[in-house]
């Protein structure tokens, strides 16, 4: 084998890897493994200090290989490649090793397992990295249009804003109307109203020509990869059209939490959730009154199917703060106080989350006169039967303890988002679900639209609960990340793909069989007959390489000396078992 | 089959091959989410679990580790659709070598690990790791 000049760098992640592996302990035990030239320890080796001191590392000691163990490759993979080629550094000699993900996280149980597993994880790292080559990525080039799946305010936001960077855009929405729940809302904080919006998106999509807006429509299926996607969308009339796109955005929204029956009185006249109240004030403009009684008194009940307890009896609790309910029921309480002052109004909360500039709602509230009442979770309001009104029995937890019988001729539940039911579009998608059901991001700070499908973006609730603003800020979020890719109008893909070793096959035709991208085809060597790999077609998924009788084809990245020797890392014994 | 160290009494050594895109984002989880599973048991990802040779898989038994378990793409699988058939093809030829060489072929293990199957990657470790404890004494 020839010289090597390896780095390994190896992160303490601020102490989501130090608190339960010692770092300098795994450094001191692979400095001197074959090929080694340099091992470092860095607090955080994704942050520019760490990279510039990795790239004059590599200048400095002419590295030709290194090892950044650190966390997931979901994560930072790309960033330490592009660091390798600002080193100059061919960016396929850098190998990730996960020891936070896969180690420190999985073991923090104490004691030295997760050190000695740190070790071995390492090692395999160099000894892939010892057999790493310089390759080239293959550039395919991109469709410069986008789908957009949803017509709520996040994708319309989405569609104009993409057409105005000049990629043409598939819009396409289930219902028969778009605007999604915003258009029923009415009023809006600070100012304006969901349908007035909606319209005025509506219209500007319409005067778009690069924009083609498919109502009463579905995807189902998509196959091809980043880049290079073809959709196919069930339209209105029953037929199917095919759509090619390089970008896919899911703008599919959220569902309203809804009560069981009986939960908080729900079922009962004038016991209604958030959402409903919201729709009764937007379609309603005369005094207000539920079943033909007029509203004195309104009694609000917060995190209704929220941060519901893990022991609780339902099958999937939400364990998850809604975020926008606060602020919504805050603001729903401001429109009732401005459209009859005399009304009486009281919020029975957990915790009142009105962040940001929302608190304005809430001083707001407080002045025109409503009332806070803090009660516990084990102890929370019930609601009583009354011939007339609606009675609210509530522990004030800040009132000593104090039973309040509150009478309320409407009794507001308010309840956050859930997961919209979409298990058609989850498998056509294949994207993977959080635990709370909601679509699941890369990383929720540093890639939160991204997901592990390369070129399929997650925006606005269909990620999670948010406020409308919240929304189409990482609406926008997906057109720049769609932008960014389809923009320079080619991808680079990975280089991992099949080689064939012409000595070794004897044309059997089986790798042509097993591969299901017609990325096999026969050619002749120096008279022989041998399989050959056409790379742009390649996925580099390896399903050729097991069914070879010869061994003569294997995935570049994966050889079988490469896989074997990691193998032989994995195992090999921590020589001086750290104490 | 003792390699000494200190992690021999967490119980048997797993080689786990998961794949880039779907089951090692699943294991992944697993430790995001601080479920703990035991350190003797790593992961070494490739692209997708039908690119598996069966002589990797003896390789690793006849290395020291005491299983192999392949967390498969199963059905989300975005390199071939029959997945699961192609990656029970190289299970099935490496369980004949396996046998060939006077192993258990208990010692291998494959079960679909979706990139959310956080605990069910967890739970199938366990009974692995008590399976390879029954099989190690037998």
């Amino acid at each position: 084998m020839e010289d090597r000049r390896i780095g390994v760098f190896i992160c303490y992640c601020g102490g989501n890897i130090s608190d339960y592996v010692e770092v300098e302990k795994v450094r001191a035990a692979v400095e001197n493994e074959p090929g080694v030239v340099l091992a470092k320890t860095q607090m955080f080796a994704c942050s520019d200090a760490a990279q510039d001191e990795m790239i004059s590392d590599i200048k400095e000691k002419g590295l030709d290989g290194i090892v950044v163990a650190s966390c997931s490759p979901k994560l930072h993979l790309y960033t330490f490649r592009a660091m390798s080629l600002r080193a100059g550094l061919n960016p396929f000699r850098y190998t990730q090793s996960n020891i936070r993900e896969q180690c420190s996280w999985a073991h923090r149980d104490g004691g030295p397992f997760a050190t000695e597993k740190a070790i071995r994880i390492v090692r395999a790292g160099i000894a892939r990295a010892r057999l790493s080559e310089p390759l080239a990525t293959m550039r395919i080039e991109t469709t410069p249009k986008v789908l957009v799946l949803g017509a709520g305010v996040a994708g319309l936001m989405a569609s104009l804003t993409l057409a105005d960077i000049g990629l043409p855009v598939f819009l396409v929405e289930k219902e028969p109307e778009v605007g999604g729940w915003t258009c029923k809302w009415g009023g809006m904080f600070p100012q304006g109203n969901g349908s007035d919006l909606v319209e005025g998106l509506l219209k500007k999509v319409k005067q778009r020509e690069d924009i083609t807006l498919f109502t009463r429509a579905e995807i189902i299926e998509r196959t091809g990869s980043v880049g290079d996607f073809t959709a196919k969308i069930r339209v209105a009339d029953g037929s199917v059209v095919s759509l090619e796109v390089g970008a896919i955005i899911v703008a599919t929204g959220f569902d309203t939490y809804r009560p069981a029956e009986g939960e908080f009185g729900y079922g009962r006249e004038g016991v209604w959730t958030l959402p409903e109240v919201k729709e009764w004030l937007a379609g309603n403009e005369g005094p207000l009154a539920v079943d033909g009684r007029p509203v004195e008194s309104v009694a609000y009940i917060y995190c209704v199917g929220s941060r519901q307890p893990k022991d609780s009896e339902l099958e999937r609790p939400n364990l998850y703060c809604s975020r926008y309910c606060c602020s919504s029921a805050l603001h729903t309480a401001l429109q009732i106080h401005e459209r009859n002052p005399e009304v009486h109004q009281f919020h029975l909360y957990r915790d009142m989350r009105s962040y940001g500039k929302y608190e304005l709602l809430y001083e707001e509230a407080s002045r025109k006169g409503s009332m806070f009442f803090r009660f516990e979770n084990d102890a929370p309001p019930e609601i009583l039967a009354e011939s007339r009104r609606h009675i609210v029995r509530a522990k004030g937890q800040l009132e000593g303890d104090e039973v309040l019988d509150i009478p309320a001729d409407l009794v507001v539940l308010v309840t956050g988002m859930v997961p919209r039911q979409n298990d058609a579009l989850i498998n056509v998608l294949k994207l993977p679900v959080g635990t709370d059901g909601f679509f699941n991001e890369i990383h929720p700070k540093l890639r939160p639209v991204e997901t592990v499908m390369d070129g399929v973006f997650i925006v606005g609730a269909s990620q999670g609960p948010k406020t409308l603003a919240e929304s189409v800020a990482s609406s926008l979020a997906g057109v720049s990340k769609s932008a960014a890719l389809l923009k320079k109008g080619y991808v680079d893909l990975d280089p991992y793909i099949a080689m064939v070793n012409a000595e070794r096959c004897v044309w059997c035709g089986k790798c042509l069989e097993a591969c299901p991208y017609g990325a096999i085809e026969k050619s002749v060597l120096e008279g022989k007959e041998i399989a050959s790999v056409i790379p742009s077609l390649c996925k580099g998924g390896g399903a050729c390489v097991p069914v070879c009788p010869e061994d003569a084809i294997e995935l570049k990245g994966y050889t079988s000396e490469e896989i074997t020797a990691a193998i032989d890392a994995l195992i090999e014994q921590v020589a001086a078992p750290v104490p | 089959m003792s390699l000494g160290g200190i992690t021999e009494s967490a119980g048997p050594r797993i080689l786990a091959f998961s794949t880039n895109n779907i089951s090692d984002p699943g294991i992944d989880l697993a430790g995001s989410s601080h479920m703990s599973y035991a350190p003797t048991v790593t992961v070494l990802p490739v692209p997708c679990s039908s690119g598996i040779k069966p002589i990797w898989i003896l390789h690793a038994l006849e290395a020291g580790f005491d299983g192999v378990f392949i967390a498969a793409d199963g059905t989300d699988c975005a390199y071939v659709q029959d997945c699961t058939d192609r990656t029970a093809k190289v299970v099935a030829r490496a369980q004949e070598l396996i046998r060939e060489k006077g192993l258990d072929p208990r010692r291998l293990k494959m079960a679909a690990i979706c990139s959310v199957c956080a605990e069910s990657f967890v739970s199938h470790i366990e009974k692995f790791q008590k399976l390879l404890n029954e099989v190690n004494a037998s």
